[in-house]
């Protein structure tokens, strides 16, 4: 409680504080338009593509398509995401490959969602009964019919909650890209705290904006499965 | 005849669960198997439609058509085993994100590519016949067990098989409902379908069969018509197995 008083006081209590607020309130929200925003989003699709190729192969009969499929799970899954983050970033000038600040980033973020959202689809495609299966073969379908029709569908509607998570997650991790000169949301309130010294204004700001972004987007996850769901029993 | 099977096997690593299986599936007629739980009737239905591969023994179908499982059987043998029949499966296995017509016409529409119109007339036909055709656009949760059952059966009838194959059709139905279901299947009789039919109905099957096979332990014990396996079962286990479930 009283770390909630000390933020009313800094904000309220001199008007100057205030004043702060507003003003840093627009570079914030450029940095989550500009760069926050647009890399949560392309790495969470390019992070579900992977994420669908690799449970395909970890799903497959093929121990050459397993394999490599476990070995970059296990890798992402036991690393920790800062230091995937400067090995694409710091890391790979050092083999002659320099990629700039923002593709660093969707790069690293879009494997890490790849794996963590691999185990969520394999697991969602496992989670649906044999039966369907047998009863796409029955009507005549093939193993990957039966797999567009009838499985993913329902994989889907079981995914949607644990894939929201992930989703949520990125968006707070994506202020790592601060560390590698993205200007992104979180880094834009660090150049005015170091500016100004109003790191508990600032920073709490920052938190407000991010909790901001995480509501809205749980109101889409609420609409998505809303609609996913009109076929099951409630 | 239909179809002639010939030393059928089929086991499970170690676990031998089909044995020297030989039956003649004739055309137009209805084949029931009983036995008791494990016996394997599932299996040889499950065999039928290419659900389950066998180790052995030979299919020979009608029009020609054969497979040798001793011998390595091509993917399109394969399909084509699979196409002859439909199957329709104990605990329905409806697609729960389509409606009723929508389990009926995928097949049709998506497997055999017939034109989409045609088979949305014949799947509403084939509705009507289960007595559905109100619940065309309900999902399956919307339905009762029997109801859903029915739209099992005009799922499987919409790929247009020549052979029906029913494991235990009834078994997951509120004892109120299977009325409904066997009567079903009893018009199908009527209409001279080919039909294969595990069930443990034994008043169902005395009417509705042409042929009572009774399986124990992987083995066909007895087989005949329904008169003489269900009535005067000669061999002492089918006597056994009848009394157990005529008078639980
Ligand atoms: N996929 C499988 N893997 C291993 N064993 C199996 C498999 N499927 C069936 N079995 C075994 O094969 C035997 C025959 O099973 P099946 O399901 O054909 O019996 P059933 O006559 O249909 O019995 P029920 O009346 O209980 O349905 C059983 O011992 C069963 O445990
Ligand atoms: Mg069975």
């Amino acid at each position: 409680m009283s770390l909630l008083n000390n933020v009313l006081l800094t904000i309220t209590a001199d008007m100057g504080g205030w004043e702060l607020f507003k003003n840093s309130l627009l570079p914030m929200i450029t940095g989550g338009i500009k760069y926050t925003i647009p890399l949560t989003l392309i790495s969470f699709a390019v992070g579900i593509v992977l994420a669908l190729l690799t449970a395909m192969m970890r799903l497959s009969n093929s121990r050459f398509l397993r394999a490599p499929a476990v070995a970059y799970v296990s890798a992402i899954r036991g690393t920790p995401m800062l230091v995937q983050l400067f090995i694409v970033f710091y890391g790979m000038p050092s083999l002659n490959i320099t990629i700039d600040p923002f593709p660093s980033a969707i790069i690293a973020f879009s494997l890490n969602v790849g794996a963590y959202a691999s185990e969520i689809i394999r697991a969602s495609i496992l989670s649906i009964p044999k039966g369907q299966w047998e009863a796409g073969y029955t009507v005549g379908m093939s193993h990957s019919t039966t797999l567009k029709r009838i499985i993913l569908p329902q994989a889907a509607r079981v995914s949607i909650p644990p894939l929201s998570n992930t989703f949520i997650s990125l968006v707070k991790d994506t202020s790592l890209a601060s560390l590698i000169l993205v200007t992104e949301l979180f880094r834009r309130a660090q150049e005015i705290a170091a500016r100004t010294y109003d790191f508990m204004l600032i920073y709490v700001e920052a938190a407000i904006l991010y909790w901001v972004i995480c509501f809205l987007l749980s109101l889409v996850q609420e609409a998505i499965e809303r609609r996913l769901s009109r076929y099951t029993a409630r | 005849m239909y179809l002639s099977i010939k030393g059928l096997s089929k086991s499970f690593g170690e676990l031998e669960v089909l044995k020297d299986i030989e039956v003649n599936v004739e055309k137009g007629k209805v084949l029931t198997i009983m036995g008791p739980s494990g016996s394997g009737k599932t299996t040889l239905l499950r065999c039928l439609n290419a659900l389950e591969e066998p180790s052995g023994g030979v299919f020979t179908f009608e029009d020609g058509f054969s497979l040798d499982f001793d011998k390595k059987v091509s993917k399109q043998d394969w399909l084509r085993l699979r196409r002859k029949s439909g199957m329709v499966f104990q605990s329905y296995n409806l697609f729960p994100h389509k409606t009723a017509l929508e389990n009926v016409t995928e097949g049709p529409i998506i497997v055999q590519k017939r034109e989409k119109k045609q088979v949305q007339e014949m799947a509403e036909r084939l509705l009507a016949k289960v007595g559905l055709r109100d619940k065309m656009h309900l999902y399956p949760h919307q339905l009762s067990g029997g109801q859903q059952q029915r739209v099992g059966i005009a799922r499987a009838l919409a790929i247009e098989p020549e052979l029906m194959l029913f494991d235990e059709p009834t078994s997951a139905l509120d004892p109120e409902l299977i009325g409904e279901v066997l009567g079903v299947i009893k018009e199908l009789a009527n209409e001279g379908w080919t039909m294969v039919i595990v069930t443990h109905e034994v008043q169902f099957a005395e009417q509705v069969s042409d042929e009572v096979l009774f399986m124990d332990g992987g083995y066909i014990i007895e087989q005949g018509p329904p008169k003489q396996v269900l009535k005067e079962p000669k061999e002492k286990r089918t006597q056994q197995f009848l009394q157990r479930i005529l008078n639980p």
